[in-house]
């Protein structure tokens, strides 16, 4: 190369670098958000999209999924009030066989998917949903959790009942098999397709709802309480121990965040009941501002339509009811009755949403974090007027902590403790299910697998070292996406599961089905 | 007259030291003799998403891995000594699952070795030896 094409090309090179710098002021990640939006945007706001209510703008897929909640609900004759103490009995066991030990558990199977459930929705959604919507969000939300249960039977019912079982005894259930095996029995067309759509939304809904929202506010958390430090570093320390567990095979991590999950969740629910025994004196202001906060417009944005909205949607999020994620945990339960685990199964939402969501709701409104006007008695907003004006001027997670940390000052480390385990069993939960579309659509292999497992540790990382809007409305758009397709084939596949149910009662009543002493 | 007698058997030095010494008993006494072998299990314990898939498969090989590891070759052993014998095998609350075979073979005696923990941790954890102790139905022999 003569010297001076040397001078030419490095005069290019530096042009170009001059004519790159403010892209790189401006930042990768802002650019990759930007050209990210333009793809995903339409998607986005297809399932985001929404019509107006009285005035008020109402997401179309909270309401689809609240009325499918409705309409299950309806259909089995209000089930999930029905059959508690009945569920309650398979948990404790009461009707397994004992020949049977050493199998997966009712209580297992449980356990397993709530810990894919409990989790930040829990702890920061609900925050989330208080600050909007005011205390009434509480009172929809807990409606929506108590519809949600029926939605829950339905698809874990399903999710047994179709589920593969394979020669060296493993098991493979959820949405994508009950779709095609489903839709084939009862002579449809479209099973395949529904499947492979389903499956399609659930590997995206795993990389995003299930990772990088999950890892990046395990991040926010953290850095709120440790001080701020660069986002990669918790990246690279949770993908590094999500490939340990996934691809490693360290299952003793996994099985040590099974066994400690539940623990911080029973440690979170105990501390929120005895911080309102504290406040008891506030109950009934409490509940007077749940309630009227329902049904009256009480000086938040939206009004009651407002808290509904709020209420329904946190819900939803919570929950996954509808969404199918819980077939895919749940049917790895050993029974010969598949209804058995649906009746289990809509143990789930009352848990994660009526209960702990809940505490999380009470603990804010009892605290007095929410800011009211003394002369009206309504609640000042803040100066962007979209949200309740809080005593901290925090929202989210960090509200949360507040609220809690107003009573035990040493509970805000707790939380961050809770926070990063909730995440991090979501995590493994969610690739868990995204490994299963996966296999679904391109069939088993170590490779094949590998790929897929070694993208979700990219996610992970991803996740919490860049802050991308335009990515986590997607991945929260793939859940729900996921939610559109299952839910279209349950009103499709309901009446097998009625014929379940019918036969499984009838039987309970004669006395063929009792309990092993 | 015949009796049963349960043998707690866990594949261990202490365990071995039990069915010799049931053996003898009943060789003297005409008694059979029921090798029982509990793998600990809860209902109640927390699993991993894979571990529930692979749950069955894994029982399976569990079980078949007891059965020839562990139960076979003692159960010739007995039977080269002229007892009659038979096995057991569960899952389950090691005690607990005892007393049931105890029930359900309709066995005369329980006869288990002691692996000599002392102190905190079976204070804490609790033992076999010392659960069985409480709950057994029949009598119990504890052979150290």
């Amino acid at each position: 190369m003569t010297s001076r094409a040397t001078h030419m090309l490095a005069a290019v090179i530096g042009v170009t670098l001059l004519g790159a710098a403010p892209a790189l002021a401006q930042g990768i990640d802002a650019v990759f958000d930007q050209y990210f939006g333009y793809a995903t945007g339409w998607f986005v706001n297809i399932i985001f999209y929404t019509f107006n209510i009285f005035g008020y703008d109402f997401p179309w897929i909270v309401g689809w999924l609240v009325i499918g909640a409705l309409v299950f609900t309806i259909y089995f004759g209000f089930v999930q009030f029905k059959m508690v103490p009945h569920a309650i009995a398979l948990v404790k066991g009461d009707y397994s066989d004992p020949n049977d030990a050493g199998e997966v558990s009712h209580f297992q199977a449980l356990a397993t998917a709530l810990s894919g459930t409990v989790g930040l929705g829990n702890i920061a959604g609900v925050a989330v949903a208080v600050g909007i919507g005011g205390p009434g969000a509480t009172f929809w939300m807990i409606l929506a959790g108590l519809l949600g249960m029926a939605s829950k039977f339905t698809e874990c019912t399903l999710g047994v009942k179709y589920r593969n079982e394979y020669e060296d005894g493993t098991v493979s259930g959820g949405p994508m098999y009950y779709m095609t095996k489903g839709f084939a029995e009862r002579g449809l067309p479209g099973g395949k397709f529904l499947g492979v759509m389903f499956a399609i939304f659930c590997i995206l809904g795993s990389w995003g709802g299930g990772n990088m929202f999950q890892s990046n506010q395990a991040h926010a958390q953290l850095s709120n309480v440790i001080g701020e430090y660069p986002g990669w570093i918790t990246g690279v320390i949770f993908a590094g121990i999500v490939f340990l567990v996934i691809i490693g095979g360290l299952k003793s991590i996994a099985s040590v965040t099974e066994k400690v999950v539940p623990f911080m969740g029973v440690l979170y629910v105990g501390t929120a009941l005895i911080i309102i025994l504290m406040n008891l004196n506030m109950i009934g202001t409490a509940f007077g501002q749940i309630f009227s906060g329902a049904f009256t417009e009480s000086g938040i944005a939206g009004g009651a339509i407002g808290a509904l909205i709020q209420g329904f949607r946190r819900a939803a999020f919570s929950n996954e009811a509808g969404v199918g994620s819980a077939a895919i945990a749940h049917s790895a339960v050993r029974t010969k009755e598949p209804i058995t685990e649906g009746f289990v199964s809509l143990l789930e939402p009352f848990i994660d949403t009526v209960v702990v969501c809940t505490m999380t709701a009470l603990v804010i409104v009892i605290t007095g974090q929410l800011v009211t006007d003394p002369a009206t008695g309504l609640f000042v907003l803040d100066e962007a007027g979209e949200a309740i004006k809080t005593l901290d001027g925090s929202s989210g997670v960090a509200l949360t902590s507040a609220a809690f940390s107003s009573s035990f000052s040493w509970f805000r480390y707790v939380l961050v403790i809770a926070v990063v385990l909730f995440a991090f069993s979501t995590m493994i939960s969610w690739s868990y299910y995204g490994l299963k579309a996966w296999t679904y659509l391109f069939g088993e292999g170590r490779t094949k697998e590998m790929i897929y497992k070694l993208l979700f540790c990219f996610f992970v990382f991803l996740g919490a070292t860049i802050q991308l809007g335009s990515v986590l409305d997607f991945s929260d758009a793939a859940i729900f996406a996921m939610a559109v397709v299952n839910i279209i084939a349950l009103y499709f596949l309901m009446p097998i599961v009625k014929a379940e149910l019918t036969s499984y009662v009838s039987r309970l009543r004669s006395g063929e089905i009792t309990k092993f002493a | 007259m015949s009796r049963k007698i349960v043998v707690g058997f866990d594949g261990s030095e202490a365990a071995h030291r039990a069915l010799e010494f049931a053996t003898g008993r009943a060789k003297a006494q005409g008694d059979s003799i029921v090798v029982a072998h509990v793998l600990e299990w809860s209902p109640y314990s927390f699993l991993t998403p894979n571990e529930l898939e692979e749950r069955h498969k894994r029982r399976n090989e569990e079980l078949s891995r007891a059965e020839t590891a562990i139960l076979a070759p003692v159960v010739a052993k007995v039977e080269a000594a002229g007892v009659s014998v038979t096995a057991v095998l569960k899952y389950g609350h090691i005690a607990e699952t005892l007393v049931q075979i105890t029930k359900d073979e309709n066995a005369a005696l329980i006869m288990i070795g002691r692996m000599g923990h002392s102190g905190l941790s079976s204070r804490i954890f609790g033992s076999v030896a010392g659960t069985l102790a409480q709950v057994a139905p029949v009598p119990v022999t504890i052979v150290p």
